[in-house]
């Protein structure tokens, strides 16, 4: 008896569909790279379509806090500096759509979804910048955790990801520290000089606490992106790591951490620290914080302005073809 | 494109060429000329970062800034060495009748098609003059001038790329880009005018005497507009604006971006950053 066509056709659909997660799971119990030609599960490329394109959103939104001193900074180096340092966000930007399109999602479909507000980026942008100072913390503090972040993101099991973000990660390490010599500069200035660090450091610190998201009980999907080897380690344990790492730079640079119950707790051999304010990180991330609606609406006015000029590169470019084409 | 560890490194230098050599007070004066043209339009890109029509020109027209900042710093350098000036000295803490750029590089923004024109004619005229300088009897100013002519290359082909873009895109790039070279030719004449400055130091082979690099100016200029359709303005709307900036006068534009440079620097006076 013969079977009618398309029900062996999806018999044999669902048997490759079957060998073809077989070979996914297996290149990531050996902890191998997931290329765009292979097969993958419908999750896996959501999953990572979502960090991606949210990643590469916080770079182009993080452009504008740090945009707003270029014309103001207070000497020519540092506004070379500071210059080179957006410039590298925009290309940060740039390798990670790029990224994220491999797994066929558009770069103008992302740029909607943000200016639409339907897509996320790090919370940490929604706050302002209004001192020198700022620069500093955000270099330091920001761009530092940012680093623990996105070091382990450098073995993500995607490839395209993990090669961007070794690129991506080189720079931000250099972005540290420039914004550590900038609050180390700060420190050895004027009273002043010295207030404005420390206050920029009270801001940011708690914040950027927050970057590493929700406690690990907390966090909803932490588990699986641990599991598909995107995600190496918990947010607590990142935050830790960062936590470590802060207290004797900040000891160097003669600031003070604004948490009184900051301590090494030898048992847990862990730092012991007061509890973050959580509401205040659900609230900006609601869209409730000092700046939600100034990025997006920023983002959105360069986007709408730029319209013409992108249509008129099309428009250009397709008249040069169909040249080439004629002759 | 991206300005790494590296690239950085040496723009960071850029205040360190010409170190040893002190200018006179001629060659200081035109120094600060070319010093406060390439610091005031590096100002005016550098608001274009995080506002640019796409995420290449954000990077691109961050790239330029910065090549333009790092010619600032030398020239303002080497411009202070005759009175013990800093290049941040010079920068922020002279007022709007001390500097001396023409009246082009402190034109504002305007949209796209406005800095793209500027851009065209900053550039176009830039890379004669470097070109010229590169041979000067000042070593210092030779040297700065062949690093500068080579990045000053790559910016006048992004203009000119963009203008042929803009004048053949859409209909309203074309109208944009037709009304931003009415908009800005009118500061173009400045640029290449003489003075009692630039006869003496092009008697002394330090410098090109400005008009000299016109006709080479005007032939770049009349083959892109050939190629995109453009025309130089003529009758009604042809301006050409008296200039004055070579002597401390400007326009409405300056003193506003100034303040705004100045701001930070000048509220912590002696401070170091």
């Amino acid at each position: 008896m013969t079977a009618p066509a398309e029900l062996s056709v999806a018999a044999l659909d669902e048997h490759r569909d079957e060998a073809a997660q077989a070979r996914f799971d297996d290149l990531i119990a050996q902890d191998s790279r997931i290329e765009p030609r292979d097969w993958m599960p419908d999750a896996y490329r959501k999953t990572l379509i979502r960090q991606i394109s949210q990643h590469a959103h916080s770079e182009i939104i993080g452009m504008q806090p740090e945009s707003n001193w270029i014309t103001r900074a207070p000497s020519l180096k540092r506004k070379a500096i500071l210059m080179a340092k957006v410039q590298d966000e925009a290309g940060h930007g740039l390798y990670l759509y790029s990224a994220a399109q491999t797994l066929g999602i558009s770069r103008e479909e992302m740029m909607q979804q943000l200016i639409e507000g339907k897509a996320r980026y790090s919370s940490i942008f929604n706050y302002t910048t209004p001192t020198w100072a700022d620069m500093g913390a955000i270099g330091w503090l920001v761009d530092g955790a940012a680093i623990c972040n996105q070091v382990p993101l450098c073995r993500a099991s995607y490839g395209p990801y993990g090669r961007a973000m070794v690129r991506i990660c080189k720079e931000e390490s250099f972005h540290q520290r420039q914004g550590f010599e900038i609050l180390l500069e700060l420190m050895q200035g004027t009273e002043a000089q010295r207030e404005m660090a420390q206050d920029a450091v009270n801001r940011w610190y708690w914040p950027s606490l927050m970057m590493f998201g929700p406690p690990d009980d907390e966090s909803p999907n932490s588990a699986q992106s641990m599991a598909w080897n995107i995600k190496r380690f918990s947010n607590d344990e990142l935050r830790q790591r960062f936590v470590g790492m802060l207290v004797p730079q900040a000891e160097a640079l003669g600031v003070t951490l604004p948490d009184p119950n900051l301590r090494w707790n030898e048992e847990k051999q862990a730092y012991d620290m007061s509890e973050i304010d959580w509401h205040e990180f659900h609230e900006v991330l609601a869209g409730r914080g000092p700046a939600n609606a100034e990025r997006l609406r920023r983002r959105r006015e360069a986007h709408e302005e730029g319209a013409w000029v992108r249509e008129a590169a099309a428009a250009y470019a397709a008249k040069q073809a169909a040249r080439k084409v004629a002759a | 494109m991206s300005v790494d560890q590296v690239a950085l490194a040496e723009e960071l230098a850029g205040s360190s060429a010409g170190a040893g050599h002190v200018a006179s007070a001629d060659v200081a004066e035109y120094a600060l000329r070319l010093g406060d043209d390439a610091l005031v339009l590096a100002q005016q890109l550098g608001m274009w970062i995080s506002y640019a029509p796409e995420l290449e020109e954000d990077i691109a027209l961050g790239n330029i800034g910065l090549d333009l900042l790092g010619h600032a710093r030398t020239l303002l350098h080497y411009a202070g060495t005759a009175t013990g000036r800093s290049e941040d000295d010079l920068a922020y803490f002279r007022d709007e009748p001390e500097f001396r750029n023409a009246w082009l590089f402190e034109q504002p923004n305007g949209d796209f098609a406005h800095t793209i024109a500027r851009q065209l004619f900053a550039s176009t005229y830039l890379y004669e003059l470097y070109g010229a300088l590169s041979s000067s009897t000042d070593p210092t100013l030779a040297a700065i001038a062949v690093k500068s002519d080579k990045e000053v290359d790559y910016h006048r082909d992004h203009a000119i790329q963009w203008t042929l873009r803009l004048a053949g895109g859409t209909e309203e790039s074309r109208r944009r880009m037709i009304l931003a070279v009415v908009d800005t030719w009118p500061y173009v004449e400045e640029l290449f005018a003489d003075d009692a400055l630039v006869e003496r130091l092009a008697a002394e082979g330090v410098a090109p005497l400005p008009s000299s690099l016109r006709p080479a100016f005007d032939a770049v200029i009349a083959r892109v507009f050939a190629e995109a359709e453009l025309e130089i303005p003529t009758g009604r709307t042809a301006f050409t604006a008296s200039g004055g900036g070579r002597e401390g006068r400007h326009t409405e534009h300056l003193g506003p971006m100034l303040a705004e440079m100045q701001v930070l620097a000048r509220a912590h006076p002696g401070a170091s950053w």
